[in-house]
């Protein structure tokens, strides 16, 4: 499989990724090759095999459902490029 | 007597424990050494001169009113994808460039309750994505052995400051092997636990399937000392595995007699460099002599291993990374014109090229219409691989192999070829895809320049190979080698 320069842009917006048009073209070469490494799986026959999410498999260990977090928005907000009165400010969604 | 500098962490530790150092002398001498020769090496992006100062006041206190742990007061520096509370914490990455971390990871939280003195944070590839240490926000990590050479990655910083010698210890973190291919770059010892020995809370995700922290330093006897205070159930990290933590250093000097290595025949099949041959064939010699036997083993499915891990890596990281998007914390791009505009542009203008690439890759592979080709494919690839480890392991103690197929080679070399730096990992990334413990200790030298043995354990089984190391390092000298004019 080949990706074209529309595909790059395509996966780049539902990335959220700014690529300018000499990255696009740059990029377009480096991910079909690492595409083409990629590809190496299809010569193994996998069918039946069940897919391994967690190496060692063990269980997701749950905990009570209680309040174990302090309240820090002060703290965490004031590394924020733009926050005020307790919000994160971003350009006008809703007109 | 030889300089503070030159002390192991082990070492470090006696003279503490004997009084005959204090923290403050052992801190002021690491410290004037970064000062020195940071500058060319590149090896820090923060040093904490000013807190470790503090920290070794407070320790040497400690130590005298009777309060100190076994630890207190001893050297350490975190990679920098550790959060350290109140310090910056960069990745690597211009994204992060301004992030002063709120909190503490697990690992670094750890350290310091035991009294451990952090110098500063060590540069990496950005994000923990690369081979080399190139791919840097803040500049190449130069190898101590040789400047002109890249001291791996994505630990890059980690190991060329234990090799110069500028911290006895440090952590960092192993996704496709970004501690084990450094530690052999560099002439140190470096281990990757199993996933789930230490929490990842704080430790900046990559591929959280994959991701590990562990710890370089210059012998498995530190390492040993180190794992101690990091391992451990935290149940911050859902995947922290709730296991017993063994005193690592209590087994060091258990015989080797009787042992069984397991050596894989594809790590050792015609592609393999002779040179490293006869560097492998040495540090085999040494485990025959104490007592330990080999057995031919096979990983059958080891070399699909690279593809898969460039699907399973990025895919976790597409979504990992999806986080950094200018809103609440790093950077954020001049005047957005409207929200997707600043998405667009803090991620475009905040991520590296190896970054984008992999975010690239892996919102393809897992975009609508791809899944079964790639990320089911790639797991499904991922079970034959650990599989094969558990098989080989049944028949073995430990599976023995060179953990890089060459020694280091020179900055530029590869950075403009993506696969070609990936095929670095080819040795290492297997272990990542079975979850089980690795580690690379000091093999001979090739042309001066270092080499790394790997021992590949079974789950939890970090005692053995630090055992198993610790004994080769009793009968060798290959771990005392330093580099010369740095």
């Amino acid at each position: 499989m080949s990706l074209t320069s529309d595909d790059v842009k395509r996966v780049a917006k539902l990335a959220r990724l700014g690529l300018t048009e000499a990255e696009t073209t740059e990029t377009l070469a480096q991910l079909n090759s690492i595409l083409e490494l990629v590809d190496q799986m299809q010569q193994i026959d996998t069918h039946g095999v069940a897919p391994l999410a967690h190496p060692l498999e063990l269980k997701q260990t749950l905990r009570a459902d209680a309040v174990t977090e302090t309240d820090q928005r002060e703290k965490f907000q004031a590394i924020a490029p733009q926050a005020d009165a307790g919000l994160y400010l971003v350009p006008r969604v809703v007109e | 007597m030889s300089q503070i500098t030159d002390l192991s962490f082990s070492e470090l530790k006696k003279a503490l424990g004997d009084r005959t150092l204090s923290s403050v002398d052992i801190t002021n001498a690491f410290l004037d050494r970064i000062e020195t020769l940071n500058p060319t090496l590149n090896a820090f992006i923060t040093i904490t001169h000013d807190e470790a100062m503090q920290a070794a006041k407070e320790a040497d206190a400690a130590i005298s009113n009777g309060t100190a742990t076994a630890y207190t007061g001893l050297p350490i520096a975190h990679k920098d994808l550790f959060c350290t509370d109140g310090t910056l914490t960069t990745c690597g990455s211009k994204i992060l460039s301004n992030f002063v971390a709120p909190y503490d990871a697990h690992v670094v939280s750890q350290c310091k309750n035991a009294g451990l003195v952090s110098l500063g944070k060590l540069n990496m590839d950005e994000f923990a994505m690369g081979s080399s240490n190139e791919n840097s926000y803040y500049g190449p990590v130069k190898n101590p052995w040789d400047t002109t050479r890249v001291p791996g990655g994505s630990s890059g910083g980690s190991a060329a400051a234990v090799a110069a010698q500028l911290t006895p210890l440090a952590t960092a973190t192993d996704t496709g092997g970004s501690i084990r291919q450094p530690a052999a770059f560099t002439g140190t010892s470096g281990l990757k636990p199993t996933y789930g020995r230490v929490s990842r809370f704080g430790m900046i995700a990559y591929a959280s399937s994959l991701d590990q922290g562990g710890l370089i330093a210059h012998t498995a006897e530190d390492v040993a000392h180190g794992l101690g205070l990091i391992a451990g159930h935290d149940s911050r990290d859902s995947t922290s595995a709730n296991q017993p933590v063994p005193d690592y250093t209590e087994t060091l000097n258990d015989s080797l007699k009787g042992k069984v290595i397991g050596i894989p025949k594809q790590f050792f099949d015609d592609r393999l460099d002779s040179r490293m041959r006869h560097a492998m064939d040495d540090v085999l010699e040494v485990f025959k002599s104490l007592g330990a036997t080999t057995i031919e083993v096979s990983l059958d499915h080891v070399a699909e291993a690279i593809p898969a891990y460039y699907v399973i890596a990025p895919a976790e990281a597409s979504a990992n990374l999806s986080r950094f998007d200018g809103v609440r914390f790093g950077y954020r791009a001049d005047s957005p014109a409207d929200l997707m505009d600043l998405y667009e542009r803090s991620r475009g203008e905040g991520f590296g090229s190896e970054v984008k690439r992999r975010i690239l890759i892996g919102t393809y592979a897992l975009s609508e219409g791809y899944y079964d080709a790639y990320y089911k494919k790639a797991q499904q690839i991922r079970r034959l691989i650990r599989d094969d480890f558990n098989r080989a392991l049944s028949s073995c103690d430990l599976l023995f192999g060179p953990t890089t197929p060459s020694t280091a080679f020179v900055l530029g070399e590869k950075t403009a070829d993506p696969v070609a730096m990936y095929l670095e990992d080819i040795y290492t990334v297997a272990t990542n895809m079975a979850g089980l413990p690795g580690g690379s200790f000091q093999a001979p030298l090739i042309d001066g320049l270092p080499t790394g043995y790997q021992l590949t354990g079974r789950a939890f089984g970090e005692s053995m190979i630090l055992n198993a190391a610790h004994q080769v390092q009793l009968a060798t000298d290959w771990h005392t080698l330093r580099p010369e004019g740095v």
